[in-house]
């Protein structure tokens, strides 16, 4: 393609006028001149610009491009243009694109670019969100009052469902993440306890520590960011079809009708997922103990017995639960929330995973020094 | 998006509707084809949409593509812009066999096209500049400023001067679609694909656009294909149409659509008169 295909020049004609000339090629695939090569020429003593095309053999989106910007600078410099030099074709369209004025609008804030002053901005908008947080909160409670009074508008279908999603299929990740925890504990126990030939306690670290804090632990976050960003996915993009919508002008709370089986089947399965993990993780402290550190089978399974007490088990189911409705929360919470477009609805995802490890992480700290101080 | 029709409609036992020609075939006597379908048959697995569908669409043409809901008017314009394979038959861009082209020819004729999708389809985490501006920046030479400018022309054309930093969230469903055009658009295609352009408009707008649309043909030459309901609209710009019929799964009637209202078969006059005849 010839790139010097097209041809400018803008000369006086007369005190006051200018003539641009165009010829040749004005397509966008080769490269064009910039108005700037024009522009400086509408000095203050020109009055009036023409055009003479004569000499144009193509032309499109690129020419117009051009002479838009020419006649934006004719119309701030009170110039007069006469277009009748110019195609039919381009006239036209250049008619039609200065036919809308270019509307004012409020200028757009991109958000501050320092560090500080993007830390100060997040700070400002978590905190402008709690609000919101407890008004969700809040609905939810009130979800669940109607519930008891059998007022909720809500699908026991729908709870099936979200048990058999939440629960039964999360069990191979969570197999295999607690058996891969269990593992890890049992050789740093190890390392530790052989120091004072202690390495039968092995199974009381394993044993309470998946029972009581790290099955919890980590099947919260196993289901936060499995569940809980499919919740805020799946209601963000019923935000964007208007699905949300629909259920309100219908006079149904979404709370009821989408939120609260969510909770409910969240709350419902992580405790079990919980125990599950916990006896996952006994299993890999046991095949590390009897394995590499020569301690019997049933001696394990003696020591790990003796270990556990009831009080942990329900310490687990405890946090399980605790953990499961901080999960369904956040999903549905940042679902709700989800703006309408696409991004949001990526958005929404990833908020609802980060807000959810971050109430786990708080949940788990508080809930720690509450057990320890109540002896529990 | 229209759907498939629900009657079961299967590619092993083929029929040929009898194409009822409505006059001036082909709208442009001394025309030239530019799009051409040949025994086009689309559908989902072994349901058939619609079958043997062969029609021209002369270099430009504003070819109107009507019929009913579920008909498979989106099916067909999916499998004129490449998104899907028709089931048999073919596309021809100008002589050259789409379906039948390597994947990068395929690339490099859909480049020549330009599709403004039902909604709009705009990127949402792209502004509306940077929504218009991508296809320019990776297809062409140009500079960065030049490419700002197209967009400002390109936004400024549908009515959108000023909008360039709003992402499309932030719009109403019409703008939504007009940016979409401003984006379609883009490259100054040879082809300009439009499925459903007045949805959502008001008259005005729809009108504007209608203007636009012609306007684009008669100065660049861009042959149009549009998908529509609008009977306004239709009649207005149409250079030629096909009627695509789901009771029979085939094309009952082609040729300019005020031929169709005056002459054609008596179910393309009564959609075109809303039931009226």
């Amino acid at each position: 393609m010839d790139k010097a295909a097209w041809q400018l020049d803008a000369r006086p004609a007369g005190a006051d006028e200018l003539v641009i000339t165009l010829g040749g090629r004005w397509c966008m695939a080769a490269a064009l001149p910039s108005p700037d090569s024009v522009t400086p020429r509408l000095a203050a003593n020109v009055r009036r610009v023409g055009f003479d095309a004569t000499g144009l053999t193509d032309w499109d989106t690129g020419l117009l491009s051009f002479l838009g910007s020419v006649l934006k600078t004719c119309s701030v410099h009170g110039i007069t243009v006469d277009m009748a030099g110019l195609p039919p074709g381009a006239q036209r369209l250049l008619a039609m694109a200065l036919t809308v004025p270019e509307q004012t609008l409020p200028g757009r804030n991109n958000g501050p670019t320092g560090i500080s002053a993007q830390v100060g901005t997040a700070l400002i908008e978590f905190v402008r969100g709690m609000p919101a947080m407890l008004g969700f909160l809040g609905e939810i409670v009130q979800s669940l009052g109607r519930l008891m009074t059998g007022r909720a508008r809500f699908r026991g279908r729908d709870l099936w469902l979200e048990i058999e999603e939440v629960g039964p299929r999360a069990l191979p990740i969570v197999s295999v993440i607690s058996f891969l925890v269990g593992l890890i504990l049992a050789y740093l126990g190890a390392d530790q306890l052989k120091l004072v030939g202690a390495q039968i306690f092995i199974a009381d670290l394993v044993a309470i520590g998946m029972v009581r804090e790290v099955g919890a632990l980590m099947t919260g976050i196993i289901i936060a960011g499995r569940t809980g960003a499919s919740f805020a996915a799946q209601l963000g993009t019923m935000q964007v079809n208007e699905e949300i919508d629909a259920f309100r002008t219908l006079g149904i709370a979404p709370v009821d009708f989408l939120v609260l089986p969510r909770i409910l089947a969240l709350m419902l399965m992580v405790p079990l997922l919980t125990l599950y993990a916990g006896f996952i993780g006994m299993l890999a402290g046991l095949l590390v103990s009897t394995t590499i550190f020569d301690i019997g089978v049933f001696e394990y399974y003696t020591e790990t017995l003796r270990a556990l007490e009831l009080k942990h088990f329900l310490v687990g189911l405890a946090k399980g639960s605790v953990y499961g409705a901080m999960i369904a929360f956040a999903g549905c919470l940042r679902g709700m929330q989800c703006g309408r477009s696409a991004a949001a609805v990526g958005h929404a995802a990833t908020s609802a995973v980060v807000t959810a490890i971050l109430l786990i992480t708080i949940a788990a700290s508080v809930m720690t020094i509450v057990f320890y101080q109540l002896g529990i | 998006m229209d759907g498939p029709p629900r009657s079961q409609n299967r590619l092993a036992a083929p029929h040929r509707g009898a194409h009822v020609s409505l006059g001036r075939p082909g709208g442009n006597m001394n025309a030239t084809p530019h799009i051409e379908a040949r025994d086009l048959a689309m559908g989902y697995g072994d349901f058939v949409v619609q079958r043997g569908l062969d029609f021209v669409v002369n270099k430009g043409d504003i070819f109107v593509v009507m019929g009913g809901n579920g008909c498979g008017k989106t099916t067909l314009m999916r499998a004129l812009v490449g998104l899907q394979r028709p089931l048999t038959g073919t596309v021809l861009f100008s002589g050259e066999d789409f379906w039948s082209a390597a994947e990068e020819d395929r690339d490099q004729l859909k480049r020549r096209m330009g599709i403004l999708f039902q909604g709009g389809a705009l990127w949402s985490s792209l502004t509306l500049a940077e929504n218009v501006a991508l296809p320019l920046a990776e297809y062409t030479a140009l500079t960065k400023a030049q490419v700002d400018e197209i967009v400002a022309f390109k936004l400024a054309l549908v009515g959108l001067a000023g909008f360039e930093e709003f992402y499309p969230a932030e719009l109403s469903g019409g703008m939504k679609k007009r940016a979409g055009l401003a984006r379609a658009m883009a490259l100054d295609p040879e082809i300009l694909v439009i499925d459903e352009p007045s949805s959502g408009l008001d008259p005005l707008t729809a009108r504007h656009l209608d203007e636009l649309i012609v306007e684009l043909r008669d100065s660049l030459g861009t042959t149009v294909v549009v998908v529509t309901h609008d009977l306004a609209s239709i009649l207005a710009i149409g250079d030629n149409s096909i009627f695509l019929d789901a009771d029979t799964h085939t094309m009952i009637a082609t040729g300019h659509p005020r031929d169709a209202l005056q002459h054609g078969d008596p179910k393309v006059r009564h959609f075109l008169t809303r039931g009226g005849t």
